[in-house]
């Protein structure tokens, strides 16, 4: 049975110009011990999918439809004190800057005790000694000494191994990771996606990886889901996803990483931008866009659609497609 | 830490000198304590013989000089109006005007930030909305008006409390004490208020704005994210952060509500030492209106001395080196 399912999940914000809709029938699941990426631009609704999964969408957002399900039960109607026990303790959760997520105030040390005792019916000394564990997991150098010191006192790339060390130290399940290196050193990046990728794979997590750089989702994914205004475009295995990507806009992400192997004169770009929620247009929402735009793109809004190894929410698999389809 | 508090005390030094001399230069214009002292009928020779008496035919730096030279051995001469010595003056009436400061303050403290914290998590609820409300009017009425309305109220009205005075009090050594007889706890309760209202509304809006802020911050949001209980993100991750402004705030108000006790000691007759300054203003009552601008010059700059250890005690990041203080 999957760990996490999402079904057709709906995400609206009420704002005075009427209701903005962030997420529409957005579904996937993650298996046990899976590594789920999820790509797409700034604005298509990725970090907006974990933050409704951990249940904490910014107000006014709010789920208007669908279901979230973890190991079988929803977790996306609980009240807040039941859904605060699963936060954390079965859903953990990585956020971008490790600069700001920690408590200035407070040491690691102290974080970290607070995180394991609300959760784990362990005494104080005991989370502490696990505490350092979890520090020298994460990779801090010296941890029994460096646990009483405050965040200020550790570089960038350290703040999120001890960030990540409080995401996983009341072992959860599942891992939301919204772009947990993006605001790093490119030379700490690859140490630390290392790092977290070797921890999950050890501890059994499943992780829901929200990222736009594409060479961490190859080297840490096992599925991939694109996102495009609010809803999932291409889901499928990384390997199959990255070299024959199916869905046009999956395509042109995958066509405008510059490749190492061979000399490209120029990269391939993907003209225009991401509509507006207020302006997503009727029919598939990447239909302005679109190189292979047909008469059925601009009337009826495309499923999820078996493309071979993938599924793509794109006419260009359904039966009656115009020919030369399937690529 | 020690060298820190000695550098800081230094830094006050020429504060009070300043404070000194200004305080000392304003008051040489304020009026003639001499025609005060004698009354309708004296000869020139009484005159002269006073002026010389009170040193004020001497040149106005000679009389600097010896008040700041006085000043330090802590003796700040005697009282024209009273003819008795200045520090005693002060001495006797300071200990009301403390515990009235004091009171003031915890009930701005202990009323302004829960407050604060509330209408900072609950930002819509028609609670909030009334505390607002109430607070705006707070911060708007003039603290006389709001010290007349509530004798209006609880003296003249109700007759539950005492509109003027101390009531009894208990002398404990040179200090006297109000909090140890009911009429003298009475007594306190509506000066008090009256004094703590406007600093209490201001740390309210304060602590609200700072919770505001500090709730839609990362570290909340990842203490959310990690199952934190509730109370554990508003008053301890939460709070917490917000107490570096609201110290600074609180510190500096704790000041004024010393000097500026003087309107609420004129509505409720209290005999602290505000009633003294103003009293000693109508009197050109030169000693006791300047050594009282030192006392108060001298309460500012230890708030601000206690404020600056108290930030260090807060936040970690001020301290210098690993391991802190």
């Amino acid at each position: 049975m999957s760990l996490l399912q999402v079904k057709n999940l709906r995400v609206e914000f009420p704002t005075r110009r009427g209701t903005l809709v962030a997420l529409d029938d957005v579904s996937f699941d993650i298996a046990p011990g899976e590594v789920l990426g999820v790509v797409g631009e700034s604005g298509a609704g990725k970090s907006m999918t974990g933050a409704a999964i951990i249940g904490l969408l910014e107000p006014p957002g709010r789920i208007a439809g669908g279901q979230i399900l973890l190991e079988g039960k929803r977790i996306d109607n609980l009240p807040y004190e039941q859904m605060r026990r699963i936060r954390g303790r079965q859903i953990g959760a990585i956020f971008q800057d490790p600069l700001t997520t920690l408590n200035p105030l407070y040491t690691i040390g102290r974080q970290l005790i607070e995180t394991m005792t609300t959760h784990l019916p362990i005494g104080p000394g005991e989370a502490r000694e696990k505490a350092i564990g979890w520090l020298e997991h994460v990779g801090i150098p010296a941890a029994r000494e460096r646990i009483d010191s405050y965040p200020h006192e550790f570089s960038g790339g350290m703040r999120q191994r001890v960030v990540i060390a409080l995401a996983l130290c009341a072992e959860p399940k599942l891992i939301v990771a919204d772009e947990p290196t993006t605001a790093l050193d490119v030379s700490i990046q690859a140490q630390v996606i290392a790092m977290l990728k070797t921890l999950a794979r050890e501890k059994g997590t499943a992780m829901m990886l929200v990222t736009h750089d594409m060479g961490v989702i190859a080297e840490t994914a096992d599925r991939v889901a694109v996102m495009y205004a609010g809803r999932i475009s291409e889901i499928g295995p990384v390997r199959e996803l990255v070299r024959h990507a199916r869905h046009p806009y999956s395509k042109g992400l995958m066509d405008s990483i510059p490749p190492l192997d061979r000399r490209v004169e120029r990269l391939q770009q993907i003209d225009g931008s991401m509509p507006r929620l207020s302006a997503i247009p009727k029919g598939c929402p990447y239909n302005t866009r679109c190189p292979r735009v047909f008469d059925r793109c601009y009337v009826e809004r495309p499923e999820l659609l078996d493309a071979g190894t993938t599924r793509a929410a794109c006419w260009l698999y359904a039966e009656g497609a115009p020919q030369g389809a399937s690529v | 830490m020690f060298s820190f508090v000695v550098s800081r005390i230094l830094q006050a030094l020429p504060v009070m000198f300043v404070v000194s001399l200004i305080s000392f230069a304003m008051f040489a214009y304020v009026g003639d304590p001499v025609s005060i002292m004698l009354g309708q009928d004296f000869t020139e020779a009484q005159r002269t013989a006073l002026v010389h008496d009170l040193g004020l035919d001497q040149p106005f730096f000679i009389q600097f000089a010896t008040f700041v030279g006085n000043a330090l051995q802590g003796e700040f001469g005697l009282s024209y109006r009273l003819s008795r010595p200045v520090a005693e003056l002060i001495a006797d009436r300071a200990p009301a005007t403390l515990e009235l400061a004091v009171c003031a303050a915890f009930i701005a403290l202990a009323v302004g930030v829960p407050l604060g914290v509330y209408t900072g998590i609950f930002r819509h609820s028609w609670l909030s909305r009334f505390f607002l409300t109430f607070s705006l009017i707070g911060v708007s009425l003039p603290t006389f008006l709001i010290g007349i309305l509530l004798i209006l109220t609880f003296s003249v009205w109700l007759g539950w409390l005492p509109s003027f005075g101390r009531g009894d009090v208990v002398q404990i050594g040179w200090w006297s004490t109000g909090f140890l007889t009911w009429s003298g706890i009475k007594a306190m309760i509506l000066p008090a208020i009256t004094l703590g209202l406007f600093q209490l509304t201001l740390i309210m809006r304060l602590v609200r704005s700072e919770m505001m802020e500090v709730l839609r911050s990362d570290y909340i949001k990842f203490a959310r994210a990690r199952g934190l209980s509730n109370r554990s993100v508003y008053f301890g991750h939460a709070l917490k952060n917000t107490l570096v402004p609201v110290i600074t705030i609180a510190g500096l108000q704790l000041g004024s509500i010393i000097a500026f006790a003087i309107v609420t000691e004129t509505v409720f007759q209290w005999p602290g030492m505000g009633l003294l300054f103003i009293q000693s203003v109508g009197a050109a009552d030169i000693p006791v209106m300047a050594a009282y601008l030192m006392l108060i010059a001298a309460v500012f700059v230890t708030i601000n001395l206690v404020v600056d250890l108290l930030y260090y005690a807060v936040d970690p990041r001020l301290r210098v080196g690993r391991g802190g203080h």
